[in-house]
Parts: C-alpha cells; sequence; structure tokens
C-alpha cells in the first residue's frame, strides 16, 4: 500500500492543465533593451510627446537602479539585453471591433483556459477588456459605462482620448524611481488598463481584465491605473493564465490605484501563470507592484489576491492610508508547489488620523516551494488613533516546502495599534485519514481542507469570482498538492 | 460478516497485535476492552486503514472480502465507519458541507443520486434530532472549537447520516459527563438494527452500562485474552486488569 506521502507525491506531479501556445504570429521587436527601444515602443503606440518624456525619464532612472536582491527567492540573474520589449497580435491598426472580429484561434484560447468571453459577459454582466500580449483586442459593454460616464478602456487610447487624467494620476502613486521593477515598467510598458469612475458613480458592473503572455521570450509589462473620483465605487477583477513553455518569462506589471474622499476600489486578482513544470524548469517571474492610494477621508481600498502561479512570485499590494478615517484591506492566498517561490504580503502605511487596516495572509507550500510573507506596517506621526491588525496563516502540505514570515512594523505615532497574529499548520495525517474514513478520498479532502484554510479570504472574493476561484484552486491543488 | 484471523501487526518494527482472532455477525454487538497499551485503538485503526501499521501476518475480511487490500475510503464506501477517539478539527470547513459531501461519496460509490443541498439538509435535521445538538452546529466548522462533548456526539451523527453496516467506536466514551454519555448512548442505541454491526472499543465498563454488548472481549498484550458475555464486563470493573499480568495466557 503506498504511504500518505507517495500518494501526495502522485498528485503533486500532475501536469500543468493549461499549457499550451497559441500560433499567432507576432510583431515582435529584437531582443534588447536602450533609448532607441523606449522611443519605438513609443511610437509604435503614437504616443503624444508627454509620454515618450516621462518613459525616457524612466528609462534613465531604471538604468542607475540594482536588481532588488532582498526577497526570499532564488534565480539565475536576468540578462535584460534578451529580452524583447514589445510584441502584438498581426495587424495592429485593424483590430476587432467586436468579438465576431477577433481571431477564432484567440477565442478557442479563451476556451481552453475556461474563460469564455461571450459566455462570461453575456451570463455575468462583466465588462471585459482582454488584454492580449501587449495589445487589447476585445472590450465590451462600454457603452453601458459611458452611459454613466464610466471610463473603461486600454491606457495606451487613454493617453490620446484623457490626457489630462493620465497626466495627473499616472505615476502619482508608484513614483519613477520607486524600485527597479516598476521604473523598467514605466520605460517600457506595453498597455493595460485604464478606469475612471466619475465622481458619485457606483459602477454598474464588475470590471475584469483577463491578461495573458504568449508571445516566446516577450517580457509583459502591464500597466493599470484605477481613479476612484469623490464617493465613487468600483470592483476591478483581474485574471490570468499562460502557455507551458521552458523560457522564464519576466513579467512586470505596475497598478496603481487612487481612491478620492467616500472612494471605494476593490481589487480582486486571481493569479494562474505557468509555475514551471515539476523539476523547477520555466514559468513566469513575475515581479509586481501594486499599490493604491486612499488619497481622500473616509476612502477604502481593498486587495484580494488568490496566486497561484508563476515560478516566482515578488507581489506587495499595499496601501497608502493618506486621508483621514480611511480603511485599507489586504486578504491574499498564495499556493506554491514543485519549486514555486513566492514572497508576497502587503504594506500598510497610516498617514491619516484613524486610519484602518487589516491584512489577512495564507501562505499554502506543497512539494519543494518557498513561500514567504513579507509584510510592512508602518504608522507614521500624526496617525492619531491609526489600527492595524494582521493575520499570516501558512499551511505546509508534505515536508519539502517551507514557510516563513517577515513581518516589519514601524511605528512613530504613539496612538497607534498594531497587532499582529501568525500561525503555521501542516495538513496532518489525522485531517486526511478522518476525511478518507468518512469516503472522502484524498484529493478531494486535500481541496476541502486547502478551502477551509482560505475560508477568509475567499469570501472577500466577488462572487462573480468565486466559481472561477474554485476552479483554478481545483487545478492547482491536483498539479500542486495530493 | 467481519473476520479477523490471526491478526499480526507491528509498528515501527515493534509487534502490537500478536495473533488476534474475532468475528462479528450482522447486528452483533462486541465491546473490546482492556488496559492502556493493550492493541486497543491499533486495532480500530488497522481495521479502518489507517497509515503507520504494518500488517506482518493474519487477514481481515468483511462480507468475504480482503479488507486490507482497500484505501480508507474504499471501506467506508464499503459500509465500514470509525469513531474516533479524537475526532479531527478541520478549521474553516463547514460541518454540512464536509458531511454532504462524505455522504455524497458513498452514495456514488453505490451508484446512488447524490443528494442536493436542500435534500441532505432535510435529513441531517433529522439526524441531529437523534443526537439532540443544536442546528448552529450545521454552520460551525467541522471540530473546530467543539467541546468534548459535542465532538463525540458528532461523530455519532456521522454516523447516523452514514449509515454504516460496521461501526467501530473508539473509546466513544472518554471524555464525556455523565449526561453526554447518556445522550451519544441513546443515539448509538437508536443506530442498533439487525443489519448493523457495533465494535465498541472502551477502557472502561461505563459505557457497556447503556449500550449493552452481546459479546466482550479482553484485548492484553496484543491478543484477545478472554471472551464471554456481558457479564465479563461486570467483573473486569470489580477486578480490574490487574489480574491479566498474573494470568496473561488464560484465554
Amino acid at each position: 500500500m503506498a504511504t500518505e506521502s507517495e500518494e501526495i507525491d502522485r498528485y503533486i506531479s500532475r501536469e500543468y492543465e493549461h499549457g499550451f501556445v497559441t500560433d499567432i504570429e507576432q510583431d515582435t521587436f529584437p531582443p534588447g533593451l536602450d533609448e532607441s527601444v523606449v522611443r519605438a515602443i513609443s511610437a509604435k503606440k503614437n504616443e503624444p510627446e508627454f509620454m515618450l518624456e516621462w518613459r525616457l525619464e524612466a528609462f534613465k532612472i531604471w538604468q542607475q537602479m540594482d536588481v532588488p536582491e532582498w526577497a526570499h527567492v532564488h534565480y539565475p540573474d536576468i540578462d535584460f539585453n534578451s529580452i524583447s520589449y514589445f510584441s502584438s497580435p498581426k495587424a495592429d491598426s485593424d483590430k476587432p471591433q467586436s468579438l465576431a472580429d477577433v481571431d477564432p484561434e484567440l477565442l478557442e484560447t479563451y476556451e481552453k483556459l475556461g474563460i469564455p468571453l461571450h459566455e462570461r459577459a453575456a451570463l455575468a454582466g462583466v465588462a471585459v477588456d482582454a488584454v492580449f500580449d501587449s495589445v487589447s483586442v476585445a472590450t465590451t459593454f462600454k457603452d453601458k459605462l459611458a452611459e454613466v460616464g464610466v471610463i473603461f478602456c486600454p491606457l495606451s487610447e487613454a493617453v490620446h482620448d484623457h490626457p489630462e487624467l493620465v497626466k495627473k494620476y499616472l505615476g502619482s502613486v508608484v513614483p519613477l524611481a520607486d524600485n527597479f521593477y516598476s521604473a523598467l515598467n514605466a520605460a517600457v510598458f506595453s498597455d493595460g488598463s485604464f478606469v475612471y469612475i466619475p465622481k458619485g458613480v457606483r459602477c454598474p458592473m464588475e470590471l475584469s481584465t483577463y491578461f495573458r503572455i504568449n508571445a516566446l521570450n516577450t517580457g509583459q509589462f502591464e500597466r493599470t491605473l484605477i481613479i476612484a473620483d469623490e464617493g465613487s465605487h468600483v470592483s476591478y477583477l483581474e485574471g490570468c493564465t499562460a502557455p507551458m513553455r521552458d523560457e522564464n518569462q519576466l513579467h512586470a506589471a505596475v497598478v496603481e490605484l487612487v481612491a478620492m474622499d467616500d472612494a471605494q476600489i476593490k481589487y480582486s486578482t486571481v493569479q494562474n501563470w505557468y509555475p514551471g513544470d515539476k523539476d523547477g524548469k520555466g514559468g513566469i517571474y513575475n515581479f509586481v507592484t501594486k499599490r493604491g492610494d486612499c488619497r481622500g477621508e473616509r476612502s477604502k481600498i481593498s486587495w484580494t489576491q488568490v496566486e497561484t502561479g508563476s515560478a516566482i512570485t515578488w507581489k506587495y499590494p499595499s496601501v497608502v492610508l493618506t486621508g483621514d478615517n480611511s480603511v485599507g484591506e489586504f486578504y491574499s492566498v498564495a499556493l506554491t508547489n514543485n519549486y514555486q517561490q513566492a514572497d508576497t504580503g502587503s504594506k500598510m502605511v497610516h498617514i491619516g488620523k484613524n486610519s484602518r487596516s487589516t491584512i489577512i495572509s495564507k501562505g499554502i507550500s506543497a512539494g519543494k516551494a518557498e513561500n514567504a510573507y513579507r509584510g510592512l506596517v508602518k504608522m507614521l506621526r500624526g496617525a492619531n488613533g491609526a489600527r492595524n491588525y494582521t493575520q499570516c496563516d501558512s499551511l505546509l502540505i508534505g515536508s519539502q516546502c517551507g514557510a516563513h514570515t517577515f513581518p516589519y512594523v514601524e511605528v512613530q505615532e504613539p496612538t497607534a495599534q498594531v497587532e499582529h497574529e501568525a500561525t503555521t499548520s501542516k495538513i496532518g495525517d489525522d485531517q486526511l485519514f478522518y476525511c478518507r474514513q468518512r469516503g472522502i478520498a484524498e484529493e478531494e479532502a486535500v481541496s476541502m481542507i486547502v478551502n477551509g484554510f482560505c475560508k477568509e479570504v475567499f469570501t472577500e472574493l466577488p462572487m462573480e469570482f468565486a466559481v472561477e476561484v474554485q476552479r483554478l484552486l481545483g487545478v492547482s491543488l491536483e498539479g500542486s498538492v495530493g | 460478516m467481519l473476520i479477523v484471523k490471526d491478526l499480526k501487526v507491528e509498528v515501527e518494527g515493534k509487534s502490537i497485535l500478536k495473533g488476534l482472532t474475532m468475528e462479528v455477525g450482522a447486528g452483533e454487538v462486541h465491546a473490546i476492552m482492556g488496559p492502556n497499551g493493550s492493541g486497543k485503538s491499533t486495532l480500530s485503526h488497522v481495521l479502518s486503514g489507517r497509515e503507520g501499521y504494518e500488517v506482518v501476518g493474519g487477514s481481515i475480511t468483511l462480507d468475504g472480502e480482503d479488507l486490507l487490500a482497500l484505501s480508507p475510503e474504499e471501506r467506508a464506501w464499503k459500509g465500514l465507519f470509525l469513531g474516533f477517539q479524537y475526532p479531527v478539527a478541520i478549521p474553516g470547513l463547514n460541518s454540512s458541507v464536509f458531511m454532504r459531501e462524505a455522504v455524497n461519496a458513498q452514495r456514488r460509490s453505490r451508484g446512488e443520486n447524490e443528494y442536493d443541498a436542500m435534500d441532505f439538509l432535510a435529513i441531517a435535521r433529522e439526524k441531529m434530532k437523534l443526537l439532540k445538538m443544536d442546528e448552529s452546529f450545521m454552520t460551525r466548522a467541522v471540530n473546530d472549537g467543539f467541546s468534548g462533548g459535542e465532538k463525540k456526539r458528532n461523530e455519532i451523527y456521522q454516523m447516523a447520516l452514514l449509515e454504516p453496516r460496521l461501526a467501530i467506536l473508539d473509546e466513544i466514551d472518554s471524555g464525556l459527563d455523565i449526561d453526554a454519555l447518556r445522550v451519544v448512548s441513546d443515539g448509538i442505541n437508536k443506530l442498533r438494527s439487525a443489519d448493523r454491526s457495533l465494535i465498541m472499543v472502551t477502557h472502561y465498563q461505563r459505557l457497556l452500562d447503556y449500550v449493552v454488548p452481546d459479546y466482550v472481549h479482553v484485548l492484553s498484550g496484543g491478543e484477545i485474552v478472554r471472551s464471554g458475555g456481558r457479564e465479563l464486563a461486570l467483573e473486569l470493573e470489580s477486578s480490574g486488569y490487574g489480574w491479566l499480568e498474573k494470568e496473561p495466557a488464560a484465554v
């Protein structure tokens, strides 16, 4: 009879189910990065002068910076000159105007991923701005959003149609010099989503974007900017998968959120990029900067993320609580398996009086994976009565994985309160046996135990995402747990 | 129905069961008693297929089928139930979701239709009444934060839902006060039937005042050293287990 750990190994060693490559002719720059590449990207997108200048400045800053090495992750040095910095599906000028115009092969790709764009859009009432590689290929429900004045479009369009908003807010949350990867992103970002919710408007639908990385050796540099003006509400969903491949791929996205007085932004992510094979070969390098600024009083920003993919994840969705009585939240599930490495967590920077933040982090490690929580809670002087509650729980599956917690707390304000709780547990043979004795097969049992562990985070996800998360977690557990 | 023949079990090279033989017929209630370390829990775990026990000799069959060849879940599908001495908590996993999946997994294995949420709720309510359980129990996580009494009641509730053909109750009486013991015993008695066999593993005979067994076996040093009727348990109560050490070979 196989031992429990052998059975776990068997589940762990299953193949990634979403691996395949779509054969679409690419219009791709040769590898390498210098000023001319930055200029070429800007030219390719017919950008106004201010954007080119912004990119060039970012590039200059980036050249002065060093690759950050403080994270608890290990990987060979990246040769930034071996990466191609632009790729788009053919016929850029001839982008599909509706789903009917979309390349059937692309639609098929979405189908394989279980993202039936048209059905999902129609059934769930979700506006979808699908980013395929670097250029947006389908945008829906635009009219309905336009009725209430919501702007939801590719960032590349926004620089033309709403330059005043872009100028005002782009880089205002994550400045050019913030970090190595965000500076790189600013110099070469391909595209992304732009959202503006006018004063007092409740966005009538969930907004979602599906990202796919599909061009061989092409780093993808998404940039998203969401602005919620006074008293507005918006919920934004982001989900991604990527095809199987051997080469490591760099992904360095930047997301900026701005919430004005009484505005609320809920940003939810499901990330399921190719994690590499069971020997640790291939997989996406995911170095992301996500930050929200609760600029206004009583504003609120919530990050919810379910991270199951990527070979390396380096990601700390953060909230700067500038406004008095503002609220920041971070709910995270990060699942790593095989040789996956994740160094993820959140930063909450309290500036406003009575600002409050909550961090709930659930890390799950299986196989030989390493999962680190790294969080910073900072209470600046003057943040009277500010409060933070942090809870990080780690779940280990098998005996070869690791969980680490690096909580940093900086308190300059004597009236502020900071609470931190951390637990580490192991899916016990006891729990598995209990489930199996009741007739629940091992794989299903692990899935139920892990789902239970993540429950506090899952309940924060919008309903529209619940099904997808179940599916993604199920797939990841099949391929990653036992 | 259940036939255990000359069962020899080792744990990490150490011999725990040294040739245990017993037979349980349909509808019979057997009590297995014995001092700590006699191998009582090992027997429960080996019958239910827990890892970590090496069967080095003998056989176990359920209705003629080799039980040792089956995984724990397959044994459950055949109608084997283990009431745990220490029920395991699963934080965040809703009790009703858990039990519905368990019941449906067993129904699937028999080619029966699964219960939907409403069907299951109706059945669950009925079984909860049997154990005098509060409805709020359904929304709690499996055994998480349960008192000792609640955990044991929950085990019998699960047994009621799963309707096993053979239930092994491992020290179901441990950690119960007299009121809780009465509720749990009442539940067990209501679940007794002509086609359901019970094996009650217990250290104390107290439980047997409430759930009266047909047969009592005394386990000592990895073997059944005495078998008898109800009266054997009473004898043990008055004389304790001390005599076992003086007459280890008694049969």
